[in-house]
């Protein structure tokens, strides 16, 4: 296959990697890049593999065949502990917290800061994580100490995402992180998803909202029917253009660059 | 000092809101009992009475407090009052007889096998996913069954080993009570103090200092009349005075079990689990490790307050573990605060319950009302307790984000 020549190699590659379950072929094939400092947007209709490849990226599965590259080394990924110590952070819709911890338990959950008597060091974590909170800009959260029960869906999406910052991962990986948000903190975690990037960060954003991902994406990667549809930079094409690629896997008019050529 | 007034009771109403109600509910639920019960009968509030109850409420308030880890957890273990009743029974046998044990051997012992007990209940519960209440009931059953077994044939245990007698039944003398109240007192001020400092310095929100001073006082004034009160003289033939032994091993015991669970990573796991159990897998907790552990250390503490049973009754019969043991154990946790949904309580709930259910029944006693009579209104203050828990726990979700 013929790339641009780059100098330093994307953070995460994928090259042609395939999974199935059972009969059930769900990713086939699959190329797909994520560089540094930039978000790259993951879409495609309901089953149509994105779920599937973060969660071989994460470990939670792995891939049958293909390559992972990560900062241009091939590396095998088995367990969610080998994408944690890679520094891949996947920040889950769902079950990412602790209702009944606080903002910095929850930050800190499972990497503790222990002091000479091995018990719990509160003050460094405590200061850590509100530290990363002010550079991602996130003002409202009123007290750190309260369980993120009582936190809105926004505030609770900011600290899952700035534990993918606290711990200095290098590509966060966003599994519609706005889908049950209103306007407002939308608004909010989109413009926090901006900031990791701009920070240097990775970012991989998977949603169904075409408004969200025209916001914040640099580039767009379209899964159709566990095939990587397109690869294309978000200025390159329109809203219409994506919302056909993600319903034919295809569209009319073909800048031949932009796309993978289809067998 | 005014913003930082302002700043706690919104961070107090932020926890109300999120289900915790903090421990001052349940300190003036104890008030008006005492003030009710001792309008009912004058007896009530004497030397003699309180310090009795002090006694008698322990080894349930030792069970309770492990009973909070597994309710934290989420979990269940109907098992501790016949685990209690091995644990007892074991140290019964072995202290006495022809070729008596040490005591610190027997208590080992006791302590151990119970601790295997809950290592196996615990391990069956993580790693074949059964549910706690099946395996615990199972667990009652089978226990009840090794207690008759291992005293059936000697009817009734006396225990003579002074030692062991005495952990229930020895008193401090009236200058060792305050003494010890001293140092605790000050302990606890230093601690308060010591945090208020680190926290101030390095500019993270502190609890404003008339609230830590209230504390302060609070622990010290309870303390005091404890002290008091117990060093009067409630003898009738000869002196009797002084703070019971039991008492202050019971807040060693809390002392411990509360930097357990709020200050190490073990603690913090538990909650994690009983929060999201699956939040905390992908976190890298070893979730079915935290179950067993914690029903392990139910089960320690359960054979740790059998032995406080044991050692107030002087003697060990098949009965023992039995009664409404575990009943009165499960429930000074819920009547404490700690939720039945998992993911909160405090191991003091179970001191604080334990002492309602305690008032209770000694104070229904002296109106010499019946035990089906102590049983309905025990029952109702436990469904009160469940009601506020399932209702603050749906103020949460209301509030909470769907
Ligand atoms: N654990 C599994 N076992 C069997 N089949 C699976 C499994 N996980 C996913 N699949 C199948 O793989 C295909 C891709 O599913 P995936 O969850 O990755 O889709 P998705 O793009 O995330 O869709 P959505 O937008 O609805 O979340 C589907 O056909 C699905 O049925
Ligand atoms: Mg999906």
């Amino acid at each position: 296959m013929s790339q641009t020549p780059q100098t330093t190699p994307p953070l995460l590659e994928l090259r042609k990697v395939s999974k199935s379950f059972g009969a059930v072929q769900a990713l086939k094939d699959v190329d797909f890049v994520a560089p540094a400092g930039t978000v790259t947007a993951l879409v495609g209709d309901n089953g149509a593999g994105k779920s599937t490849l973060i969660k071989c990226i994460g470990g939670i599965h792995p891939f049958d065949h293909g390559q992972i590259l990560f900062e241009g080394k091939e590396v095998a990924i088995h367990s969610p502990k080998d994408a944690a110590h890679l520094g891949i952070e996947i920040v889950y819709q769902d079950l990412a917290l602790c209702d009944n911890l606080d903002s910095v338990q929850n930050m800190f959950l499972g990497r503790e800061i222990r002091n000479w008597l091995r018990l719990l060091d509160e003050t460094p974590m405590e200061i850590a994580a509100g530290q990363t909170l002010r550079d991602l800009n996130v003002t409202t959260l009123k007290s750190l100490r309260m369980p993120v029960a009582s936190l809105s869906g926004g505030q609770r999406q900011s600290v899952a995402v700035a534990k993918a910052v606290l711990w200095k991962s290098k590509l966060a990986i966003l599994d519609e992180p706005t889908a049950a948000l209103g306007v407002a903190q939308t608004a909010q975690v989109l413009a926090l998803v901006r900031r990791l990037a701009e920070s240097g960060l990775g970012v991989i954003l998977i949603s169904h909202n075409l408004n969200d991902v025209f916001a914040v994406a640099d580039r767009i990667s379209v899964l159709h029917l566990g095939r990587m549809a397109a690869d294309v930079a978000t200025a390159d094409v329109d809203s219409q253009e994506v919302v056909e690629l993600i319903t034919t896997g295809r569209y009319r008019r073909q800048p031949a660059h932009a796309v993978r050529e289809e067998t | 000092m005014a913003v930082a007034i302002r700043e706690y009771l919104r961070g107090y109403l932020g926890r109300v809101r999120s289900g915790e109600l903090g421990t001052l509910p349940i300190i003036l639920g104890l008030v008006v009992i005492s003030i009710v019960f001792q309008n009912l009968n004058q007896n009530f509030l004497t030397a003699q009475n309180l310090a009795n109850l002090l006694v008698q409420g322990s080894g349930v308030a030792v069970i309770a407090m492990g009973v909070v880890f597994v309710l934290i957890l989420g979990e269940i273990d109907l098992s501790v009052g016949y685990v209690s009743g091995v644990g007892a029974a074991i140290l019964a046998l072995t202290v006495t007889g022809q070729h008596p044990w040490p005591w610190e051997l027997s208590v080992l012992a006791a302590v151990a096998a119970c601790a295997l007990i809950g290592a196996l209940q615990g391990t069956i519960v993580a790693l074949m996913r059964i549910p706690s209440f099946v395996v615990t009931l199972a667990g009652l059953l089978g226990w009840n069954g090794v207690v008759l077994l291992l005293v059936a044939d000697r009817g009734t245990i006396p225990i003579d080993n002074p030692v062991i007698v005495g952990v229930a039944n020895s008193l401090l003398t009236p200058d060792q009570g305050w003494l010890v109240l001293i140092v605790g007192v000050a302990l606890y001020v230093s601690f308060l103090m010591g945090q208020y400092i680190v926290r101030r310095r390095r500019h993270l929100s502190v609890d404003p200092l008339p609230l830590l001073a209230f504390r302060a006082v609070l622990v010290a004034g309870l303390g005091a009349v404890v002290v008091y009160v117990c060093n009067e003289n409630r003898g009738l033939l000869v002196p009797i005075q002084g703070v019971p032994v039991i008492t202050v091993l019971i807040v060693i015991m809390l002392v411990i079990l509360t930097v357990l669970a709020g200050r190490t990573k073990f603690g913090r796991h538990v909650y994690a689990v009983g929060g999201n159990a699956e939040a905390a897998r992908r976190a890298g907790i070893n979730v079915a490790g935290v179950r067993i552990a914690v029903f392990t250390i139910a089960s320690t503490m359960a054979a740790l307050g059998g032995i406080v049973l044991a050692s107030r009754l002087r003697s060990v019969d098949t009965g023992v573990g039995g009664g409404n043991i575990l009943l009165y154990s499960i429930a000074s946790a819920v009547i404490g605060g700690t939720s039945l949904f998992g993911g909160r309580g405090k191991v003091v709930h179970a001191l604080l319950g334990a002492t309602v259910i305690q008032a209770i029944d000694n104070g229904m006693g002296l109106l010499s009302l019946s035990a089906g009579a102590k049983f309905a209104v025990t029952g109702l203050v436990l469904f009160l307790a469940a009601a506020v828990d399932a209702l603050s726990r749906r103020g949460r979700t209301a509030a909470g984000i769907g």
